[in-house]
């Protein structure tokens, strides 16, 4: 299967600060990668990059292709009309990423008359309501012109789904989409997501700094710290043979069922400096930057 | 908690049959503010608390609205043409026939109050709409692109109309161009944009960071749209104080314009050329100048009024951490 997303030894960084070092991963049609990091990590960025939210703010060397074209090297209003028809986001904040002063139905329909202005009023509205349903709102007819200080935290993140989805894009970036959740919530939120992805046939990078997350949704699984790719392998093979010492110090710090109930909760301790090591592939398709003699 | 001021109303679509609708925002004593759902009847009840506590701001809606009234139906309402001679009656005290009296060509001063406030709320509206689209632009501008752009605009062109003062800079203006309506009213604009130029650009500033604009950036949304659908409805209700606040001062500003003779030629009655025919009458009739100082005072205040109960209706926190 051919690639949809191909970062290439993508590096960028914020005048001094290099903020994602020599990145390269790809995704492949219909498959989701879970991008996994800490605070700092360089996941977001990274995120942001590809759609060229960052533009004025980053130098950026390396290249993006995203079917086929180069993204860095589009021009801006091409840029324009990729993002959001083929390349979707799902923002992190659903409090903040909604207009508190717009009903969402309007929001949803910004989408729809952005890229195709020349569709009728009732047509938008039957996309927007059609969207709605999808990511299961109740009642998308009545309440299309609610405000969203009405919505609940779990509806507003259903909300920016819709407004993600409605152009049907074959991208999906999903930045951290259920941090701002209760857990039950979240576990919703990752079963539409999931459920979406096979009926519309979405390509989606899954940003998370939560292992447990990204496994319930990802095909591939990829480990970041501190802007270096640090593991890329299949999701069973993060999780079965983590080869990195960080991945398995992220593995272990989440409780299973064998944890004694009396140990305290573990912390990551981890210090390491990867930067010189090579990504190399260890297994089939299994890379890690780690040492040789492992 | 408690309730202390009443939140946006951006679409009236609230009535009767349907409960939710309009919001307000509420702030609590920790100074959290969040929105509130209100029905129709808490609307109004609230619209009623608001202007019992708001007394002047009712005076000043009810004397803008008499003038407003009186500006548009002027041909009716005057008891005569504002501009008939009738010398026999020169610099007469009110009475039966000229209620506030008539000036020194036997013009009936009502009369000419009723017609002037038809040219002073034209001119204020007028100078603050066009103020209001020019700030806007160029505040947008400097506000959503920043950088070098920003620069210009900000230190060169608004610093360099700041540093002249409105009204001289009008004077020159019409002095060149010579008096009349339109050009009155552009004399008052080029010194009056720079105010909401800079409150837009400053709010531009704070709302292009919040991450709904990212997000609309995120679907596609040109700078245009983002601008118009996406930042401007969240900064509007600073803008509407400032309107109602600069309606005053557009008031005076054609006003003292008139008084200079560099308004309206006459004989279309205007409050500051009132004022400036009855100077060498200030002892013999003051009247004369009372009546149209009045209309002057009355409208400025009334303005006022307005624009200080919107700042506490729109946002309760501005007074307080201005200090007032």
């Amino acid at each position: 299967m051919a690639a949809l997303l191909e970062i290439n030894r993508l590096t960028m960084r914020f005048s001094a600060t290099e903020v994602v070092h020599d990145l390269s991963l790809a995704i492949e049609e219909r498959t989701t990668l879970g991008l996994v990091g800490e605070s700092g990590s360089g996941k977001s960025v990274t995120a942001l990059a590809i759609t060229r939210l960052l533009d004025h703010r980053a130098q950026m060397t390396g290249a993006i292709r995203y079917a086929g074209q180069d993204l860095l090297s589009l021009d801006s209003e091409a840029m324009r009309r990729l993002r959001g028809k083929e390349i979707a986001m799902v923002f992190q904040e659903p409090m903040t990423a909604l207009n508190p002063v717009m009903p969402i139905g309007e929001q949803i329909a910004e989408a729809v008359r952005v890229h195709h202005p020349e569709q009728s009023r009732k047509a938008v509205r039957d996309a927007v309501i059609e969207a709605m349903h999808a990511v299961a709102l109740p009642e998308p007819a009545r309440r299309y012109n609610d405000y969203p200080h009405q919505f609940s935290g779990g509806q507003r993140q259903r909300i920016l789904i819709a407004m993600a989805i409605v152009n049907r894009p074959r991208l999906l970036i999903a930045d951290e989409p259920t941090t701002a959740l209760d857990v039950t919530v979240q576990r919703q939120i990752l079963e539409l997501l999931a459920d979406l992805k096979e009926r519309f046939g979405l390509t989606m990078l899954f940003i998370s700094h939560d292992l447990a997350v990204v496994s319930q949704v990802s095909d591939r699984v990829a480990v970041m710290r501190r802007g270096l790719l640090l593991e890329e392998a299949s999701r069973a093979a993060i999780f079965r043979t983590p080869m990195h010492a960080y991945t398995r110090a992220l593995l272990g710090a989440a409780p299973t069922m064998e944890t004694p109930l009396d140990s305290p909760l573990a912390t990551l301790d981890f210090r390491g400096d990867d930067a010189r090591i090579p990504l190399r592939e260890m297994a089939d398709g299994h890379w890690a930057r780690v040492a040789e003699t492992v | 908690m408690s309730f202390s001021g009443w939140g946006l109303v951006y679409r009236s679509q609230w009535n009767r049959e349907k409960t939710e609708g309009a919001f307000i925002s509420i702030v609590d004593s920790q100074g959290n503010s969040r929105y509130e759902t209100l029905n129709y009847l808490q609307m109004h009840y609230f619209l009623r608390q608001q202007l019992k506590t708001q007394p002047l701001a009712a005076l000043g809606l009810c004397l803008i609205g008499t003038f407003l009234l009186a500006g548009a139906f002027a041909p009716w309402i005057s008891p005569s043409n504002p501009s008939a001679i009738d010398l026999p009656h020169r610099l007469a005290a009110p009475s039966a026939m000229h209620w506030l009296g008539a000036d020194e060509l036997g013009r009936d001063i009502f009369s000419r109050l009723i017609y002037g406030a038809r040219l002073s709320l034209t001119v204020a509206f007028s100078v603050v709409a066009c103020s209001l689209v020019l700030g806007t632009t160029i505040g947008g501008i400097a506000g959503l692109y920043g950088g070098v752009l920003d620069m210009m605009l900000n230190v060169l062109v608004m610093n360099a109309f700041l540093s002249l003062p409105g009204i001289l800079l009008a004077i020159s203006f019409v002095a060149f161009l010579g008096p009349g309506l339109i050009n009155l009213i552009l004399a008052l604009s080029i010194g009056g944009w720079v105010g909401y130029a800079r409150l837009v650009r400053a709010q531009v500033l704070a709302v292009r960071e919040r991450e709904f604009v990212e997000a609309a950036r995120a679907l596609g949304a040109s700078d245009l749209r983002i601008f118009f659908r996406h930042i401007l409805p969240n900064i509007v209700q600073p803008l509407i104080v400032q309107s109602a606040i600069g309606m005053a001062g557009a008031v005076l500003a054609e006003a003292t314009l008139s008084f200079l003779g560099l308004g309206v030629p006459p004989p279309t009655p205007s409050w500051g050329a009132m004022l400036n025919d009855a100077r060498s009458h200030l002892f013999d009739a003051p009247h004369l100048v009372i009546f149209p100082a009045l209309a002057v005072m009355f409208c400025v205040l009334a303005f006022n009024f307005i624009g200080d109960a919107l700042r506490d209706y729109l946002d309760p926190r501005t007074r307080m951490s201005v200090g007032l």
